[in-house]
């Protein structure tokens, strides 16, 4: 399952960072995951709480900032809103979109102790 | 079982290799491996096992460490990417290529692609022209390794366990067990998967998806990250399009609604039809390989002679 997989960097950056700083505890782990990843959020908080049980991040609040998708128009020449990877241009109806954002999959804070 | 610590079952060691482990309670050492053992600890989240010569099982690791003790909470920022450290093994492994003119390929397709006869098929149609090596990703067994060990060709089975992909430290550890020749295409066959190996790179050179007409031909549009990922379309099992349903024409429009510049070849390994191109596709791909690591290497050699020149004891 990749979102385990998923689970275990981010617990593996986490604990990275906890020996490297002397961390006793992480109480909150803040993610920012794109809309446009690959990533199913219900999935990534499951195994989140699995991996970290026992480790310095057991029962950590896992915060998830979602990124919305965005993408840039050929024809219209501007940056348009994207729900979905193969979204038309909003604007102009056409499929020449190239994504800009909403794929990022980032550990962006931590609240330790 | 490890006589040094007493943990994991009995199975082929891999020698030479220092592991770490990391018990139930949290304690975690490392030693040498100087006696057979079960689980192989790398790094602090993947667990694998040796079982067999040719035979990689990777599972998933416990994350082992524990901190008594609490005091003022505080943010930090980390900023990290969460495949960051696999991007790094990626690029490491993509380094080491470069450096061996190895060309590698990152198979990818749903199950049941043919994935594996069309390996098969290429191995017996390179031979003699191509060194090749082939590294098989699958949950469980080495059935996809043993039918291309007996082309003949070298083959390592990678088998991921619970995991649904290859990561870039599974293929980091199978090229160092399989130690390609320099020159070699290397193909690996990833899990057969559309969804998790498209995040995952393992340092090759393409990414090539493989999409049978048995399939819908709106797969493209199901899985646009794996599409999106990939250079080149196969569209595979070709002698079979008499009798399924299957347009090619807008299949082919799908993919390249999703990734303008993917390649488009198609092929039948049963007949052999089409198997050319792809062959030439390789070749040239190798060959290009070769070719930038004969300038690399050039490029290094005018810099020493560069620096001879500066570095010489002036005359006179």
């Amino acid at each position: 399952m990749h979102e385990m997989a998923l689970a275990e960097s981010v617990v593996g950056i986490v604990e990275d960072y906890a020996r490297r700083e002397c961390v006793k505890r992480v109480r909150t782990v803040r993610l920012e995951i794109g809309r446009l990843s690959n990533v199913e959020l219900d999935a990534i908080r499951f195994c989140f709480d699995a991996v970290t049980r026992g480790g310095v991040a057991d029962s950590a609040m896992l915060d998830i900032e979602e990124v919305p998708g965005t993408g840039w128009c050929m024809r219209c020449a501007v940056q348009v809103p994207l729900a979905a990877m193969l979204d038309v241009c909003p604007r102009c109806g056409g499929c020449e979109v190239t994504v800009t954002g909403g794929t990022e999959m980032r550990v962006k804070e931590l609240e330790v102790e | 079982m490890c006589t040094t610590c007493g943990c994991g079952e009995s199975g082929t060691l891999i020698e030479g290799d220092a592991h770490e482990h990391a018990h139930a309670d949290g304690t975690v050492h490392s030693h040498a491996h100087g006696h057979s053992h079960g689980q192989v600890r790398i790094g602090a989240e993947i667990t694998a096992s040796a079982e067999e010569a040719g035979l990689l099982h990777f599972g998933m690791g416990a994350a082992g460490a524990h901190a008594p003790g609490m005091s003022q909470a505080r943010m930090v920022r980390i900023e990290q990417d969460i495949l960051g450290k696999n991007d790094a093994y990626a690029a490491e492994n993509r380094r080491r290529f470069a450096e061996r003119a190895i060309f590698a390929v990152n198979l990818v397709s749903s199950p049941g692609a043919g994935k594996t006869t069309l390996l098969v098929r290429t191995i017996e149609a390179l031979a003699g022209r191509l060194p090749v090596a082939v590294i098989e990703g699958d949950q469980q067994t080495s059935v996809d390794a043993e039918r291309i060990r007996a082309t003949g060709a070298p083959a390592i089975q990678v088998n991921t366990g619970k995991g649904c992909h290859l990561d870039a430290l599974m293929v980091s550890r199978a090229i160092a067990r399989l130690a390609p020749a320099d020159g070699t295409l290397l193909l690996i066959e990833n899990v057969g998967n559309l969804v998790c190996p498209a995040d995952f790179d393992l340092g090759e050179a393409h990414k090539v998806v493989i999409l049978s007409v048995t399939e819908g031909e709106d797969k493209p549009l199901k899985y646009p990250n794996m599409f999106r990922a990939a250079n080149l379309m196969i569209l595979h099992k070709t002698d079979l399009l008499p009798y399924v349903a299957f347009d090619v024409e807008k299949c082919i429009a799908h993919a390249r609604r999703v990734n303008p510049a993917i390649g488009v070849l198609q092929l039948s390994s049963m007949s052999g039809v089409g198997l050319d191109p792809w062959l030439e596709w390789l070749a040239r791909g190798a060959h290009a390989a070769r070719v930038a690591r004969e300038r690399a290497i050039d490029r290094l050699q005018r810099r020493v002679v560069e620096l001879e020149a500066e570095f010489a004891p002036t005359q006179g």
